[in-house]
């Protein structure tokens, strides 16, 4: 009763829904096809209906159906209907359906576009969130260029939620939409430190997947993701960042240094196993990065392996899959300290699990050496006899021979035993891999020379049975050591002892049912027994051996001339008349041996696999040019414009055209008759070739043999293997006793054992001596081979069109397409290029490392560049800190310092130091104080050692050093500098990333394309000088402090003599003061804490703090020193004038163009304007010198107009928007503190007018 | 990168196929026949990776599973994943089935493949792990099918009624379950949180 009521209310509710289709199909097991194309048929009639909530059930059905294999795609247009439903419960019910069937080809797709949009700015979150699932299955090229924007505007959602889905589906969106990474990746990174965990989980995990496929370009945030390493405590997060690290460290071995002490704290610390596991395998990887031979990086070893050897051990099967794993990467850079657990691999490949065995495996590759291969092997010997008819014993095959011929067979001391082995291997029943093992056996006979008598003797033997082998179809695939048994016999037939009988047995019948490409070889090889049984017979006087052989290739090679193979038929009819002629020589008694072996004579030597693409082409050879011009192509396109010209010159073009084509024509008719002429089908068709052979002696003549089918399986005749293992074990202990007996006396004698001889051989590292003299032949490459091997990308891969350098500023043409014209007129642009003042240094340092490549004493120019560059890193740091009492916000330097290896994290947190990576590199490995360096340099007066350890593999180190110590060990270091820094050159693009705000280089950086290179700049200024003595001086905010600023100075010793004991002091104004360390007086001088050898320079650091900085201030200041003769010391002092320009109170910000629209239209700044005139400068080295000297970063550049931006330490903003037309350059400034402004303004134009 | 999701029972019927990479569905049913003979021939208390099948990844690419009472839950990911997270998240995501289905059996699964779907795409999206807390996740789920009631509202009770009068009439449900409950307890679970 209520049943109806509600039925006649709402119908649909009788509708099946998703619960009942199940149902349905359950109950319907014996015709469910038959049912379910009953419901789809019921499906499409809901579809049709208007009422939503119908539609929607029946998608949902649709879903389900999609998922046991149909093909739901008729129905994507109601999919996006109910995709737009108003109803979340209906619009999550089609984003669903969406995700699951749509794809790349699916047209309604475009019809989506808006609707996605729609419900991207939904108020309703969820609705966000349903979009953003839907679109990451099957976003579009075109929905990722529309809809990029969008999203992008999500990522900063004020809900976590919206904000980490928008995060993650940018990946997708730079998959199929490469080019709004550019433009997204500010604020992706900026979302790496997000507040929500989540978020900044989902920026990590997008970066990671963006840097794992492109890792140099991302090199530039490993900072940052160093500061979150050592700060988060969410284990996803964390494995992450140690994975992309792991990617990271062999483009950047100093890197791997900083990396290795957290890393190593976190393996002892934390209780996660993911983690632990993580943080071994990127500590292998930093290992393996770093040169080998760094003594205390041995510790990291031992402990990766000790924790492996417990995964190992552990019960645990994934936790012993994984460590094995793990093992296998440590095995190929430090395979010592893996062979010592070669119990505990061994005893895995006893495990049941075959993954484990198959882990174990492969360790083993990779831990073998000369000692134990004879002893591995075995034991794998063992274990392909227990796996018998499994796909791991075909794993086993191949591993046993990949162990053995690794590295160009380097571990077998004994290639009898490895033929042995090989041909043991023969046995196995139905193994695939026939073809490897007659590979092996093929590439040591011809490699190997001194074991062809061996090999050759084997393969007779192989030959003779070769029933054994062949007689069990199941085991065809083993019929292919046949081929190599064949060939090797045949060509080194001289070592044969007796060919006629090996002769005999290429020739059964039996051969005919082998497969083609071997009986060929078995045609042709028996052609060169032949000729060898010929010329055995030479000397003979009575022929008739050589005409039994005559005789017996008269009558067996008829079988094989009937052969349905083409190549056996054509090898057997050559070699047939050929031998019907010898043998009517030989019946003349002429000697033909001589001419018969000419047929096979010279060596086959074997040719390196790349060797036809090492081929050099040839110069002034170009491949991809037309030889002629295309026919068709060409033809078609000039065609209509020659027809057009015909009109002017139809005498000339016409008759030409038609010479062109009766020369193609004629051209095509002999290609086609070339082409049936090789065609085989003609020949086939042909009788008369066919009844040559029908002519010969039919089978019937061919003497049937005997095959005695009881032999056992074991070839008989065949040394084991095993023999080998325990001869070569005697043989090596006789040679241990051996060198004992003669110690240093050369041994010259032949080993009993096996009547070999043994040279000795130079002693081996594992002292072992090779069985055999081996001369491994190696493969032959073409002469001027070129020696690159690029292995290319996968051209389909979607990563590769990501590799995008990230650091170029953004073109106007970059911008993600908007929907909208924005507000801000003044900023017309909503990019978000920025400027960092780091960059601007680089074609500095650039030009004056080739200065100094040229010329080497002009050296106190060059260094003070890189000073200055190094003093701008190094902005807050102050090395006499503790003297100068300015301790907590700096523990930068005291690390920097005093620690040999990787700082605490809050080292690298310093913002303006994130910005440089190099920096942020280069001050982990610091080798030794500065202190130290100077003092030992004072102390002795050639201070030849003081070679701090880290110096030869660091370029960067090499410069910072170089201004700490001597010229003496300059000299030493140039060579390696040199090399370095062509290195370093190349490099340099990735290291100067930037990695503050929009990561994007200043527009006017001098590396950007088509601009030429900045001249060198300086913001150090000469402070004083006398003939003792030079200063100069750069002055930089405190980013952390409004009121203080760091004075840099670097000291340059002009004379011969020691300077030490500098003090340095200024007189404090009401304003400005220097920080003097606590309990000093505030008149006393501040202790330099290093000596000055002569010629050296150093740099100190004093901060100062002031108050108001709207205004320049000049302080005067005395250093004093003592300078230090041999025999005498005198005390002198110099004067100098600081000048705090209000420049030095800016730091370079980088700011986003919204963000600097906003900040003009607000109304709180005042303007002030000037003009500069005869400005003779490009414009971008106009920019340039801007941002270099007095802190701003480019917002924005369009043409010869730009946007500039700095704050002062006291939050001041300073906006400039620069004009240059014909020499007149306009600044018009805003400001908050117009006083500032107008000092900030009248700086920049002296320093213009100065140029 | 996750590639694929696939829940199957212990005779390979499909309970819920996620792929993130498109395939038609021939070969999506290929992928799990295959993923399924892989997996299910492998004893209990062997490692759950996998080396990838031939259809479905590479050698980049490996299958994390784990086999609960009735059911397969299998990962297939590439390397940038680490081994023991996705096994953790598979664990996640099957005790936050449990909970937003309450003792979930195989027979949740069968019915309510769309709550499935909904629970994973908290977890996962477009293949990248997306949340790995449980209660967050649940969170979320709860929010969206509360927004689905009130959206239902006093049209959707009947609905409602007349689903729960059906499951009354139809007697022969009960039997179709042979059905063990998906057991959570997992010996040797690598602590990760």
């Amino acid at each position: 009763m209520a049943l109806k009521i509600v039925k006649g209310s709402i119908d649909r509710i009788f509708d099946k829904n998703l619960q009942d289709l199940v149902r349905g199909i359950r109950n319907h097991k014996e015709d469910e096809a038959k049912y379910i194309s009953t419901c789809i048929d019921e499906i499409k009639q809901e579809l049709k209906q208007d009422n939503i909530a119908v539609k929607a059930n029946a998608v949902c059905k649709l879903t389900y159906l999609q998922m046991l294999g149909y093909d739901v795609s008729w129905a994507a247009f109601n999919i996006v209907e109910v995709m737009s439903s108003s109803k979340f419960t209906y619009k999550r019910i089609g984003y669903l359906a969406a995700s699951q069937c749509f794809h790349e080809s699916t047209d309604v797709i475009m019809l989506t576009t808006n609707q996605i949009r729609k419900d991207l700015s939904s108020p309703n979150q969820y609705d966000t969130g349903v979009a953003l699932t839907g679109l990451s299955c099957f976003v579009t090229p075109d929905l990722a260029r529309d809809l990029a924007n969008d999203i992008m505007t999500l990522m900063s959602h004020t809900k976590p939620y919206i904000r980490k889905k928008a995060v993650l589906i940018m990946y997708k969106v730079f998959l199929k939409y490469p080019e709004s990474l550019r433009p997204a990746f500010p604020r992706l990174k900026e979302k790496l430190e997000d507040p929500d965990p989540g978020v900044q989980s989902a920026a990590v995990n997008v970066i990671c997947e963006l840097a794992r496929r492109n890792p140099k370009n991302y090199l530039s945030l490993a900072p940052l993701f160093f500061k979150l390493m050592t700060s988060s405590t969410n284990n996803w997060v964390l494995i992450k960042i140690i994975k992309l690290f792991g990617a990271l460290t062999p483009l950047e071995p100093r890197l791997g240094k900083k990396l290795i002490e957290p890393l190593t704290n976190l393996i002892h610390s934390t209780s996660a196993m993911s983690l632990l596991y993580e943080c071994v395998n990127t500590v292998i990887a930093v290992l393996i990065s770093l040169s080998s031979g760094m003594p205390n990086h041995s510790a990291s070893i031992q402990l990766c392996v000790q924790k492996l050897r417990i995964l190992i051990e552990d019960s645990d099967q994934n936790l012993k899959y994984l460590g094995l794993l793990a093992m296998s990467k440590i095995l190929k850079t430090h395979p010592k300290s893996v062979q010592s657990h070669k119990d505990l691999i061994l005893q895995c490949l006893d495990d049941k699990d075959e993954s484990i065995r198959l882990r174990a495996l492969d360790l083993l590759y990779g831990m073998v050496s000369k000692k134990n291969l004879m002893e591995i092997v075995k034991k794998l010997m063992l274990h392909v006899d227990k796996a018998e008819g499994t796909t791991y014993r075909d794993e086993l095959l191949t591993k046993i021979i990949d162990i053995c011929s690794q590295s160009n067979y380097q571990y077998i001391t004994n290639f009898e035993w490895y033929i042995s082995i090989l041909v043991e291997l023969t046995r196995l029943e139905g193994t695939r891999h026939g073809h490897l093992i007659a590979s092996q056996m093929l590439d040591v006979a011809i490699r190997v020379k001194a074991i062809r008598a061996f090999a050759v003797a084997q393969m007779a033997t192989l030959l003779d049975n070769a029933h054994l082998l062949t007689g069990n179809t199941q085991r065809n695939g083993i019929c292919e050591v046949l081929y190599a048994a064949a060939w090797i016999c045949g060509e080194f037939s001289e070592h044969l002892e007796n060919p006629m009988q090996t002769l005999e047995a290429m020739l059964r019948p039996k051969v005919a049912t082998l497969p083609g490409h071997i009986q060929a070889v078995y045609v042709q090889n028996a052609a060169k027994l032949f000729a060898t049984v010929l010329k055995g017979e030479e000397g003979n006087t009575d022929g008739t051996a050589a005409q039994e052989a005559s005789q017996l290739m008269i009558d067996r090679l008829p079988l094989f001339v009937q052969s349905a193979n083409l190549e056996v038929q054509e090898r057997a009819s050559c070699i047939l008349q050929l031998v019907k002629y010898i043998q009517k020589l030989q019946q003349k008694d002429v000697e033909v041996a001589e001419e018969v072996n000419a047929l096979f004579a010279g060596e086959l030597n074997p040719v390196a696999p790349k060797a036809q693409k090492k081929v050099p082409v040839p110069e002034g050879l170009d491949l991809d040019a037309w030889i002629n011009e295309p026919p068709s192509e060409s033809e078609s396109e000039d065609e209509q414009p020659k027809a057009i010209f015909a009109k002017e010159e139809p005498k000339h073009s016409r008759p030409r055209h038609t010479e062109v084509d009766e020369k193609e024509l004629a051209r095509r008719r002999e290609a086609r008759k070339q082409e049936q002429a090789n065609n085989p089908f003609y020949i086939k068709a042909s009788p008369s070739s066919q009844k040559v052979y029908q002519e010969a002696p039919g089978v019937e003549h061919i003497p049937v043999v005997q095959i005695d089918l009881n032999v056992p399986l074991k070839v008989p005749g065949l040394p084991m293997s095993d023999q080998y293992v325990k001869m070569e074990e005697e043989r090596r202990q006789k040679e241990r006793a051996e060198k004992k007996k003669k110690e240093k006396k050369k041994r010259k004698e032949k080993r009993s054992g096996r009547g070999k001889k043994h040279d000795s051989a130079p002693e081996s590292e594992e002292d072992i001596t090779p069985a055999h003299m081996v001369d491994i032949v190696t493969e032959e490459m073409p002469e001027n081979a070129l020696p690159s091997d690029d292995d290319e990308r996968d051209p389909t891969d979607p990563h590769k069109a990501l590799d995008i350098d990230l650091d170029k500023p953004l073109a106007d043409s970059e911008k993600l397409p908007v929907r909208s014209h924005r507000a801000a007129e003044a900023q017309k642009s909503p990019t978000d290029g920025e400027t960092e003042n780091a960059t601007l240094q680089e074609p500095k340092k650039k030009s004056s490392k080739e200065k100094r490549e040229k010329k080497k004493d002009k050296e106190r120019d060059r260094k003070k560049s890189k000073e200055e560059k190094k003093k701008k890193k190094h902005k807050h740091e102050d090395k006499e800190e503790d003297l100068l009492g300015g301790q907590a916000d700096e523990p930068v330097l005291q690390s920097e310092e005093t620690s040999q290896v990787a700082d605490p994290p809050t080292s690298s947190s310093t913002t303006a130091e994130v910005s440089d990576l190099d920096f942020w590199l280069s001050n982990a490995p610091v080798p030794s104080n500065t202190q130290e360096a100077a003092t030992v340099a004072a102390a002795a007066p050639e201070p030849s050692v003081t070679a701090p350890d880290s110096e030869p593999d660091e370029p960067k180190d090499t410069e910072m050093e170089e201004t700490k110590s001597s010229k003496h060990k300059k000299k030493k270091q140039k060579k390696e500098k040199e090399e370095k820094e062509k290195k370093k050159k190349k490099k340099h693009h990735h290291h100067h990333h930037h990695s503050d705000g929009a990561g994007e280089e200043s527009v006017q950086n001098g590396t950007v394309e088509e601009e030429e290179p900045l001249p060198p700049m300086s913001n150090y200024c000469l402070l004083a000088e006398n003939s003792y003595i030079k200063m100069v001086y750069d002055i930089q905010g405190n980013l952390q402090d409004g009121s203080q600023v760091v004075v840099s100075v670097i000291f340059e010793n002009k004379c011969n003599s020691f300077l030490k004991s500098m003090e340095f002091n200024v007189l404090d104004s009401l304003n400005s003061k220097l920080q003097r360390p606590e309990g000093s007086g505030p008149h006393d001088g501040l202790v330099v804490p290093f000596q000055l050898p002569p010629g050296v320079s150093n740099e100190a650091r004093f901060v100062f703090t002031v108050q108001s900085i709207v205004m320049p201030q000049k302080l005067k200041g005395t250093l004093t020193f003592i300078v230090k003769n041999e025999d005498d010391s005198t005390h002198e002092k110099l004067d100098f004038k600081l000048h705090f320009t209000c420049t030095s109170y800016l730091i370079t910000t980088p700011c986003y163009s919204d963000a600097f629209a906003k900040l003009l239209e607000s109304g709180d700044l005042k303007s002030s304007s000037i003009r500069l005139e005869g400005v003779n400068m490009p414009f971008h080295h106009l920019l340039a010198r801007i941002c270099f000297h007095h802190h701003f970063s480019v917002v924005e550049r369009i043409d010869s107009c730009a946007s500039m931006y700095s704050r002062s330490i006291q939050g001041h903003h300073v906006c400039l928007l620069v004009k240059t037309s014909a020499q007149t350059v306009s600044i018009d400034a805003k400001c908050d503190e117009p006083t500032l402004l107008g000092n900030v303004l009248d700086e920049i134009k002296q320093t213009f007018s100065q140029c | 990168m996750i590639k694929a999701i696939l829940i199957f029972n212990n005779h390979g019927k499909p309970r819920l196929s996620k792929f993130y990479e498109h395939y038609n569905e021939d070969t999506e049913q290929q992928i799990i026949r295959e993923t399924f003979h892989l997996v299910s021939k492998r004893d209990e208390n062997v490692c759950n990776f996998l080396e990838g099948g031939l259809l479905i990844g590479g050698l980049d690419y490996k299958l994390i599973y784990r086999h609960y009472a009735t059911l397969y839950f299998v990962f297939c990911v590439d390397s940038s994943e680490s081994e023991l997270g996705i096994l953790d998240l598979i664990q996640v995501f099957v005790e936050t089935l449990d909970k937003c289905f309450e003792n979930v059996c195989e027979l949740d699964l069968i019915f309510h493949v769309d709550k499935v779907h909904h629970i994973l795409a908290e977890m996962v999206m477009g293949g990248m792990v997306l949340e790995t807390n449980m209660n967050e996740i649940i969170t979320q789920v709860d929010a969206q099918n509360k927004m689905e009631k009130s959206e239902a509202g006093i049209a959707g009770a009947p609905a409602r009624a007349v689903s729960a009068v059906k499951n009354m009439n139809l007697p022969e449900m009960p039997k179709n379950i042979n059905i063990g409950d998906i057991s959570i307890k997992v010996p040797n679970l690598p602590s990760f949180k």
